[in-house]
């Protein structure tokens, strides 16, 4: 089994190997980011491919209006979102458990996640309320700009509580995360019980998390600021592996700290908040996605960012297919597919190298 | 009444038609398109107008009749997923206001689905709108006025009838769920709302707007005669020993006298063809149970 000796290999922590090994998966990870995408164009619900329209074109026959439409504006700004937002997930929950020196630690930590969720229901429950001219003007994009700006908003507060005299304390952000979570969560549930049925669906539904919403508005919106988000965060290995250490260590060994740590929470926040705005709330990405690479190559964030990048993206592509496939013609929300996926996988790696977790 | 039954024989008529001729009934005029029907009143109002022959689709919530189950599922009436949709590929989509989302529509829209938005409001009226919209978005505008007509008819007799009933008003609280202890119920401009004093009652939290969990006291002071809930399973399974000796209720006249009625959420909520049977059968249940 591959994965056995990807275990072994990991358990032997021998850092050079490690590396290589690591660096390696560069290659084998974009491989598979390449087959999943093709499988997502071909997968799904009118069982049209992009073979048979190929196929058709070749021949010098027009394709058929349907089978474009569902190849050009269904599956591909799918396809696109499906690998920025899981590329954000999976980088942003890297980053915060290099941040946070902790395990636990997910994009929601910087209280992107609840503050978006605030964000969405305020827009969900409120919005009616909005005059009609503002309500037209914003329409459908009304929920996923509150919880940008919820997102962000929060993890500028969250910041702003934690850094005295130009130092941020990540202990101090941790706990004031929590209560700024809770603080969301009881405003988010007075709301919710203010809210009519119609509402509490909306505000089920928007928590499991969705991509079937992916329009072109959205991925132009969402795609272009996701990449530079990721593409700061790639930066962001040497600083998190000496962080490793230690703050003082990490400063004594060149490291300008305090940057380092506005860059990730900034960029996290950016990333995660504009993910979450786009396509609701899609759990256990961040955490697992990270974990199952720090057990197979290595704590080396220089070589972990981008695998988390890649593979965040791979395994919320296949989650998405299944969700789409899986009751075909209705669609299964994705938040529960990657939630199914994702716990057993991790409990049975877990479980496997109980005492190697590390990073 | 005699109507009705002559409505009622002329479908089974037709169903057999369907069965012994089963590909060659459909007509050469537009009436032959593949249509998708979302929401529960609108799927009744296409059986009721004998179009059932089209249907290629239907959501989660469409399950009466019976019949209707064989058609394909695309999935809960406001997350439709696009390609879900085109995969059945209907020529029109007829639904209850409200279904979405706006990128799935807007989708559609550019794949040429005709799409049709139907209103459901909780009145007499918004049921005669219902079915004279539906009935034209299907091309069998005769048939839809008459439908209308009767059910129209019909309707004022039920509410008629209830209104002449010689007791004094029951109080009538609709129970959502007790999930948890709590009791979710029916307030003012719920369809709840609207059955209740279509039959003949009055809301005992007339006075709440929407579905809203109420306190234990609160109920105690709705001081409710009747208890009225659906009948389906789950967490609205709760059996009458254990509903009238929840706390809340415990105090109340309904549990004095034992008093709830169960009926099916569809027939009692759709608010489509066949919310007349329910005034009739709610309004005999508050004022005449033993019949």
């Amino acid at each position: 089994m591959a994965s056995d000796a990807v275990v072994h290999l990991a358990d032997l922590g021998r850092p050079k190997d490690r590396l290589q090994f690591a660096l390696k998966m560069h290659v084998y990870l974009c491989i598979l980011l390449i087959c999943v995408s093709l499988a997502s164009l071909t997968v799904g619900a009118t069982g049209i491919t992009p073979w048979d329209m190929a196929a058709a074109l070749l021949r010098g026959e027009a394709p058929e209006q349907m089978a474009s439409i569902v190849l050009f504006d269904i599956r591909l700004p799918r396809l696109f979102m499906g690998i920025v937002v899981g590329a954000a997930l999976a980088v942003s929950g890297a980053v915060m458990q290099g941040l946070f020196r902790n395990p636990l630690a997910d994009p929601g930590i910087v209280g992107v996640s609840a503050g978006a969720g605030l964000g969405a229901i305020l827009a969900i429950v409120l919005g009616g309320l909005l005059p009609v001219w503002l309500a037209e003007a914003t329409g459908m994009y009304l929920v996923p700009f509150a919880a940008f700006v919820g997102g962000w908003g929060t993890t500028i507060l969250l910041y702003a509580v934690s850094t005295r005299g130009g130092q941020t304390s990540v202990a101090t952000m941790l706990l004031a995360g929590i209560a700024l979570g809770a603080l969301a969560g009881a405003v988010g549930g007075l709301l919710a019980y203010a809210a009519d049925d119609r509402q509490l669906r909306e505000l089920t539904l928007w928590g499991l998390g969705s991509l079937a919403g992916a329009s072109w508005t959205k991925v132009t919106v969402t795609v272009p600021f996701i990449l530079l988000a990721l593409g700061v965060a790639m930066t962001l290995g040497r600083g998190l592996n000496g962080l490793a250490l230690g703050e003082a260590t990490a400063a004594h060994i060149g490291i300008r700290v305090q940057r380092m740590k506005n860059t990730a929470i900034l960029t996290v926040a950016a990333a995660t908040g504009a993910a979450v705005a786009a396509t609701g709330g899609i759990g256990f990405i961040g955490i697992v996605v990270p974990h199952l690479l720090r057990l197979a190559t290595g704590p080396d964030h220089r070589a972990l960012l981008l695998n988390s990048a890649l593979l965040g993206a791979s395994i919320l592509l296949i989650a998405d297919m299944i969700s789409r496939v899986i009751i075909a013609p209705a669609e299964m929300p994705i938040g529960i597919v990657t939630a199914f996926l994702g716990s057993p996988v991790f409990l049975w790696i877990l479980l496997r190298n109980r005492g190697a977790v590390g990073f | 009444m005699m109507f009705a039954r002559q409505r009622k024989s002329l479908l089974c008529l037709f169903a057999m038609c369907l069965g012994l001729l089963p590909v060659k009934t459909v007509s050469a005029e537009t009436t032959d398109s593949k249509i998708m029907s979302l929401g529960i009143s609108v799927t009744e109002t296409v059986y009721a107008l004998n179009q059932q022959h089209r249907l290629v689709g239907r959501d989660t919530s469409s399950t009466y009749p019976p019949d209707v189950l064989e058609v394909k599922d695309v999935g809960y009436i406001r997350a439709l997923a696009p390609e879900g949709v085109l995969s059945v590929a209907p020529d029109l989509i007829i639904a209850e206001e409200g279904a979405g989302p706006r990128e799935t529509l807007d989708i559609l829209k550019d794949a040429s689905v005709e799409y049709v938005e139907v209103p459901n409001e909780p009145t007499a009226s918004g049921i005669v709108e219902q079915i004279l919209i539906v009935g034209r978005a299907l091309g069998v505008e005769g048939d839809a006025q008459a439908l209308a007509d009767d059910v129209a008819a019909r309707l004022a007799d039920a509410i008629a009838a209830a209104d002449a009933q010689p007791q004094n008003r029951k109080r009538v609280l609709f129970v959502l769920s007790t999930r948890g202890g709590k009791i979710t119920a029916g307030g003012a401009g719920t369809s709840a709302d609207g059955i209740i004093a279509m039959a003949g009652g009055v809301n005992a939290i007339g006075d709440v707007e929407g579905w809203k969990q109420l306190a234990d006291e609160a109920v105690a002071v709705a001081a409710p005669d009747v208890i009225l809930m659906m009948d389906r399973g789950g967490d609205h399974g709760i059996d009458n020993e254990g509903l009238f000796n929840m706390p809340s209720i415990m105090t109340t006249p309904a549990a004095q006298s034992k008093s709830v009625i169960r009926m099916n959420p569809q027939l009692l909520l759709g608010f489509g063809p066949r919310t007349p049977d329910a005034v009739e059968k709610l309004s005999e249940a508050l004022y005449d149970p033993a019949s």
